[in-house]
């Protein structure tokens, strides 16, 4: 409603004179959109007023990044998976591995199916994460939602968490109204988020009415985190220090489970369904929309030559200690699931705590001057 | 349903509603189901909701927009579909700046003015001196025959340029355009420029399409525009599509140059080392009136009308969008402590001779006038050439160990 793109006048021209140029492109968005697609999607906007040019509109500003395939289209609304099918299905498929429009996604968020997970060697797993998203069901999403209802995501987000209690227990700091000394704090814990300077982010128009009805929520334990209107409705995050994932992992699911309750009677429960999972404004984070991983330690491992071929078959990915558009330092990788689409959570966790285990088992042999070549893992 | 339709259909203007249909009535129907959700929408985020929390801005959109004037405009829309929160969002995303009071909003296309005009002649007001679109008319003259005293001492004045923008009636504006929009100015400009003869004669070369050697070049002649990365025009939608039908174009001479695509649809200067601005204001006169006679041969013209001038996408270039200026020496006088006041007075402002958004350095300025609107492009040009005569007589009092006065205050508008 409050973002349009003038479709109708657009029609009056060609899809020639409207086909954007990805020639120089490599994206997942610029890969999968044919003329023919376009010509197809053109004249269609979802309920809220979505068009195909706002879904595309952050691929073709953005043709390419230097360490990963961007996927170069996002969504506005739940419905816009549904009425941009034709292209996000191909993207979806290419960026998933191969995940079919008939398929069923998985949701495990039971905790006690996990095994392990609580003897990570904490002189190498410095600290455990997990995170994922949540869109709150009746809004659009954050390329395409009002003041209004952002506000209104945020004012319903506030009223969820602050009846939180025990280990949940904790407080809201809205971007623009904390303290300095409080903003200090923030900081000094590693829970700010500031205003999105990627171009992947503001192209796609979610940086709009910075600060407005942007915060960040957290336990007095600081181990449970609420990110309010970023790139998500909702970031949700557990962390601690050391190689506990299970706790961690626990502390998520039961979080997550507290949260989704509140939401429900209110009568804006999750976006969701069986084929996509939960609903997010990426479609590189459908499906579980989870990133379990440690920071490790890895000095020996990170350069043999075989590294990035075991991180392949253990499903996983590394990144830099300063998150997706980081280089690693001094040997500490971020090491996390690569897949969110077609397995639940309590799988992609079961991977990140089974493959940190053997690459640390891995690690210690190099250090004795061992060779790992009889450890090396089959494809997962 | 026969009624929702016609209540869509009366929002436009004939010739788009003609070309709507022979698109095929599909479009439409699926249009009027999102005008119901819309209108449910509505209901449930009252204008109040929406409203922007600008307590912490500074611009001249934040001073004039009340939660009364949005109320009435947000529901409303351009025949091209454009919204005042479209208009504003830049002025929502960026509170202010260091160095000016920024306008704070765009056009999205011609009408915009006309549709939230409630919002625009408040803006307009502010920005240009109090001129007010209601009841005044503004002068445009392009004779530079009539220029006098238009040749500057060398010995202070490095160079000399004029530029303004000019929009192609017809099509959006650079926040709200399409791409085939977009493409279309391009080709309408890039043709008309084509028929450029004599000193006018040039080429064309498209941001996407130009080689290495062709760009360096560009860069030396100090040509070449970039991607904008200032957030006023990144939070306008005015970078999208980068570098899509976007060009420059410039005659043999190197003294005349069209940018198109920027930040308007296109903006022409005419610059010369050295201070015949006479010259240059000739060339740019009679460039301006080649190219619109060469696009009006295709039946297409300038957007103009006499409220306000040449439309451009900021309010701040309405009227002539006209900046004229030197790059001039003033080590002496830059030092007085009247300077500013000087310049207040004689209506020029200085700036670095990186453009607007830096601080000079040295003793070199970039000396142009402050106004836009409400005086004509003749009556601006000499506006600069008397006050920057005046700015180097002062220089050359102060060489001597004379005195300096502070001019009159020129006079703002003619009643």
């Amino acid at each position: 409603m409050t973002k349009n793109c003038h479709n109708d006048y657009k029609m009056k021209f060609s899809v020639d004179d409207e086909f954007p140029d990805l020639t120089k492109h490599n994206n997942h968005m610029a890969k999968a959109l044919t003329k023919e697609i376009y010509a197809k999607l053109r004249s269609k906007s979802t309920p809220s007023g979505f068009t195909v040019d706002d879904v595309i509109q952050t691929g073709v500003d953005n043709p390419g990044h230097p360490f990963i395939m961007t996927v170069g289209c996002v969504a506005g609304d739940e419905e816009s998976y549904e009425v941009f099918k034709d292209l996000l299905d191909p993207v979806i498929s290419d960026r998933h591995g191969g995940y079919k429009p008939t398929d069923k996604h998985k949701t495990d968020l039971n905790f006690e199916n996990l095994k392990g997970g609580d003897d990570l060697d904490p002189n190498y797993v410095l600290s455990s994460r997990v995170r994922t998203g949540r869109s709150i069901k009746g809004f659009t999403l954050p390329p395409h939602n009002s003041r209004g209802e952002r506000r209104a995501i945020q004012n319903l987000s506030i009223e969820a968490l602050s009846s939180l209690e025990g280990e949940f227990k904790g407080k809201y700091y809205p971007l623009d109204g904390m303290t300095d000394a409080e903003q200090e704090q923030l900081i000094a814990d590693h829970f700010l988020f500031d205003k999105p300077v990627s171009p992947l982010l503001t192209c796609a128009g979610m940086a709009r009415d910075w600060p407005d009805a942007r915060g960040i929520w957290h336990n007095d334990n600081k181990t449970f985190l609420v990110w309010v209107n970023e790139e998500d409705h909702l970031r949700v995050i557990s962390m601690q220090k050391g190689g506990n994932m299970k706790e961690v992992f626990r502390r998520f699911c039961v979080g997550l489970q507290k949260i989704e309750e509140i939401f429900k009677k209110h009568n804006h429960g999750f976006m969701w369904n069986e084929h996509l999972g939960y609903i997010l404004t990426c479609p590189s984070n459908l499906g579980t929309g989870l990133r379990g991983g440690v920071h490790v330690k890895l000095p020996k491992l990170s350069t043999h030559p075989k590294f990035e071929e075991i991180l392949t078959r253990l499903r996983l990915q590394k990144r830099g200690t300063g998150g997706v558009d980081t280089a690693s330092v001094g040997g500490v990788f971020d090491i996390s699931n690569a897949d969110r689409l077609g397995s639940s959570e309590v799988e992609q966790v079961q991977l990140v705590v089974d493959g940190v285990k053997l690459m640390v088992e891995m690690e210690k042999k190099l250090e004795k001057g061992e060779s790992i070549d009889g450890m090396i893992p089959a494809q997962k | 349903m026969a009624s929702s339709f016609t209540r869509l259909i009366s929002k436009r203007n004939t010739a788009v509603l003609l070309a709507g249909l022979g698109a095929g009535t599909a479009g439409f129907l699926l249009s009027e189901n999102s005008s119901l959700a819309a209108e449910a929408k509505k209901k449930l985020y009252p204008p109040s909701s929406d409203y922007p929390d600008l307590r912490k801005h500074n611009n001249c959109m934040a001073s004039a927009l009340t939660p009364a004037i949005y109320a009435k405009l947000r529901d409303k829309v351009t025949p091209n579909n454009w919204t005042l929160d479209q208009c504003i969002q830049t002025g929502v995303d960026n509170p202010g700046h260091p160095f000016i009071k920024t306008v704070g909003c765009v056009a999205g296309d011609e009408e915009s003015y006309e549709v939230f005009a409630e919002l625009f002649d408040p803006v307009i007001k502010d920005r240009h001196n109090g001129y007010d679109p209601r009841v005044m008319k503004h002068p445009t003259d392009l004779d530079a025959s009539k220029i006098t005293h238009g040749m500057f001492d060398e010995n202070y004045v490095l160079s000399s340029r004029v530029r303004t923008g000019r929009s192609i009636r017809g099509l959006s504006l650079p926040p709200a355009c399409s791409r085939a929009e977009r493409r279309e100015v391009e080709r309408v400009a890039v043709t008309a420029l084509a028929g450029l003869k004599g000193d006018l004669a040039g080429r064309y070369y498209s941001l996407g399409d130009m080689t290495d050697k062709e760009q360096q070049q560009l860069i030396d002649d100090h040509f070449l525009f970039d991607k904008p990365v200032s957030p006023l025009l990144t939070c306008a939608f005015m970078a999208r599509d980068w570098p899509d039908a976007r060009g420059i174009w410039h005659n043999n001479d190197k003294t005349f140059l069209i940018w198109v695509n920027e930040e308007d649809h296109t903006r022409v200067i005419s610059m010369e080392k050295g201070g015949n601005m006479k010259r240059v204001f000739e060339r740019f006169c009679n460039g301006l009136k080649q190219v619109e006679h060469l696009i009006q041969e295709r039946g297409w013209e300038f957007m103009w009308n006499e409220r306000l001038g040449y439309i451009l996408t900021c309010p701040s270039n309405l009227g002539t969008g006209l900046r004229a200026g030197v790059h001039v020496r003033l080590p002496k006088l830059s030092k007085d402590p009247r300077f500013s006041k000087i310049l207040d007075n004689l209506r020029l402002q200085k700036r670095g001779t990186g453009g607007v958004d830096t601080a000079a350095t040295g003793d070199t300025f970039d000396i142009s006038n402050l106004d836009r609107l409400g005086k004509s492009e003749v009556e601006l040009v000499q506006l600069v050439v008397d006050g920057v005569n005046y700015l180097i007589e002062c220089e050359k009092r102060l060489e001597k160990g004379q005195d300096i006065k502070i001019p009159s205050p020129i006079v703002q508008f003619r009643k």
